[in-house]
């Protein structure tokens, strides 16, 4: 149903790291699970429009208008890591 | 009379006349927690002296003659997957234990305007995502009538705590059954209003288009009194409905004349539990005695509910849970560590030469994601992240989420069509009462298939309650499942309602509380 390799380019894709015994385990049992989700290949759905959302309200607009937002001491509050005014992460280019 | 035999409402009544004050119910609350929960861990954190602070003020604005808030004094437990401004809310998970909202959930700023006591935050599945509990990363909770069993989930403490008698109120939330579940498996009512009722601002994302919040309590007439305060349309979340909300806590308790009730063939088959099947068949007949036509619906997709909600909901989960990167708030691997073992691993394919490896190895910045997310996840929101991710990847998007989007649409059009013909369709909540704790943690699979009764209704996006109706022989709760066209919240409660006032399952207490209570 789905292959090692390919639980372990989904974990990439998912930004997951998995140990090879999780990526076997896992294979096992999304296996499992798509297995039972080829159930639906039994209902015919020709002509059938998709229903992204059980209530379809559409074009919900708000005025365009510049309201408080939250300042930039509470959105970096829970930061793991920060200065004084920015999120830090690890080096993007070049060498680590 | 015990406080703790006292419904939300009789405790509003009672508090209005000034026969009791807020500080004596709160001091009972937080009694029951002190007596109760280090059995039933149906709490992460509670707010003692935020409470009791809180239930004075509210002593003292009312002796004043101050105007209150419709839910003035009254202590209410709220599901730690919804935004408190200053108090954490963790999701169950290593990923959010630290994290501490910079604002308060819509319901949050309700219950508060509405003078409700947020006496603490209830043990869920990790990020909601589970049917019994025991994805939690904080905690376990048990379920109050067999300790050895399940709560259900994901609003696992908050039913606890309802049937424990430690709050009145609880708020939780259903993205497939997570508060009609646990409601069933723990003997408490609990409504899942139509999908938009009830703003979602706030609520820590699962699967957006499957998402509601809702009430649970100890009687239809309590969520009734809930919901009138949840509910209610808000610009912040585009998707709530703005259509008035009717006076819910008035109007469900006039009974229903001609009520019509549907029943499902496949619902009452191969699968229920013996126990179950015998409660519903009986729950049926007390409707035809209160003067309901009862007849037999067909919802002949139903039985490909659980196949197109794991796509949908774990197709959403993927992309919500994204956001957890490391970067913005939340757990972060330790970067010392996640950068010595990368240049480790560099190191060992230089030294073997293989140039390939070598390009496809992380940079640093990948890395500290994966790693955060390895490490501040737990098994079962992991393997969801997986499906959705796989779900949506290219090659199977119209295989799995398409396929997934157009089935949800006959899914809904059976409803539509049943609702022509009745205003509820009646079953189960779940095939059999709660199992034991352990007995299918290691099988996702058969977790998910103990879902086959409630995701249905999410997909649809349609109301539902659960209401106790019954005891297996083994004395375990048993829950009856009322569905009903979007917007129709009435219908059910009244309905609820009506049931309650002649039968008294959902008065029946845990044993636990009397054996504790003559111990002590």
């Amino acid at each position: 149903m789905i292959s090692l390799a390919e639980i372990e380019k989904v974990a990439v894709l998912a930004r997951l790291l998995l140990t090879p015994a999780e990526s076997q385990q896992m294979t096992e049992q999304l296996g499992k699970i798509l297995e039972y989700m080829s159930l639906l290949n039994e209902v015919n759905t020709e002509n059938v429009e998709p229903l992204a959302h059980a209530v379809e309200l559409t074009n919900v607009f708000r005025e365009d208008r510049v309201t408080p937002s939250l300042d930039r001491e509470m959105a970096l509050a829970n930061a793991p890591h920060r200065d004084e005014e920015c999120y830090r992460v690890p080096a993007v280019l070049g060498e680590v | 009379m015990s406080l703790s035999e006292l419904t939300a409402s009789q405790l509003l009544q009672q508090l209005r006349e000034g026969r009791i004050k807020a500080v004596e119910v709160v001091a009972h609350s937080l009694r029951q927690i002190d007596q109760y929960d280090p059995t039933v861990g149906a709490f992460l954190r509670v707010n003692r002296d935020h409470a009791f602070a809180q239930a004075e003020e509210i002593d003292r604005r009312r002796s004043r003659g101050e105007k209150l808030g419709k839910l003035a004094g009254l202590p209410v437990a709220v599901k730690d997957n919804i935004c408190t401004q200053g108090e954490p809310t963790t999701c169950a998970s290593r990923m959010l234990k630290r994290f501490v909202p910079p604002y308060d959930a819509t319901v949050i700023a309700r219950l508060k305007a509405a003078d409700a006591i947020i006496v603490g935050k209830t043990n869920l599945d990790e990020f909601a995502m589970g049917g019994s509990t025991e994805t939690s990363a904080l905690g376990r909770t048990c379920n109050p009538w067999d300790v050895t069993r399940i709560p259900g989930g994901s609003s696992g403490g908050a039913a606890a705590c309802v049937a424990a008698r430690m709050v009145p109120l609880s708020v939780g939330s259903d993205t497939g059954g997570s508060i009609r579940q646990p409601a069933a498996l723990c003997g408490v009512t609990g409504l899942k209003p139509t999908y938009g009722r009830v703003s979602r601002f706030g609520l820590v994302a699962f699967a957006s288009s499957l998402d509601q919040i809702g009430p649970l309590a100890q009687t239809a007439e309590d969520c009734a009194l809930l919901l009138e305060v949840l509910a209610g349309h808000d610009p912040k979340d585009a998707t709530s409905i703005p259509q008035p909300v009717p006076p819910f806590s008035e109007t469900v308790r006039q009974p229903l004349e001609g009520l019509r009730v549907g029943w499902v063939r496949e619902h009452l088959g191969e699968g229920v539990s013996p126990s179950v099947l015998a409660a519903i068949q009986e729950a049926i007949k007390v409707f035809q005695s209160l003067g309901a036509k009862v007849e037999e619906v067909e919802l002949p997709h139903a039985r490909y509910a659980v196949a197109t909600y794991y796509i949908i909901a774990c197709s959403e989960a993927s992309s919500n849970l994204a956001r957890y990167d490391g970067v913005h708030y939340g757990y972060r691997t330790d970067e010392k560590a996640m950068l010595a073992e990368l240049a480790e691993e560099r190191r060992v394919l230089q030294q073997q030469g293989k140039s390939e490896a070598l390009e496809d190895l992380d940079t640093a910045l990948v890395r500290m994601y994966r790693k955060t997310r390895a490490e501040g996840f737990g098994a079962e929101v992991k393997r969801r992240i997986m499906l959705g991710t796989y779900a949506l990847s290219a090659g199977y998007y119209d295989a799995y989420y398409l396929k997934a989007l157009k089935v949800r649409r006959l899914i809904r059009q059976d409803y539509d069509k049943a609702f022509q013909k009745v205003h509820v369709i009646v079953g189960p909540v779940t095939p059999t009462p709660a199992f034991a704790l352990g007995e299918k943690i290691n099988d996702p699979l058969a977790m998910y298939l103990f879902d086959l009764f409630t995701v249905g209704t999410n997909l649809a996006g349609l109301p539902a309650i659960s209401i106790p109706c019954g005891f297996s022989e083994d004395g375990m709760p048993i829950g009856l499942h009322l569905q009903a066209p979007p917007l129709e919240e009435e219908t059910l409660l009244r309905a609820a309602h009506m049931f309650q006032q002649v039968t008294d399952w959902h008065r029946r207490r845990p044993p636990l509380l009397d054996r504790q209570a003559v111990a002590t």
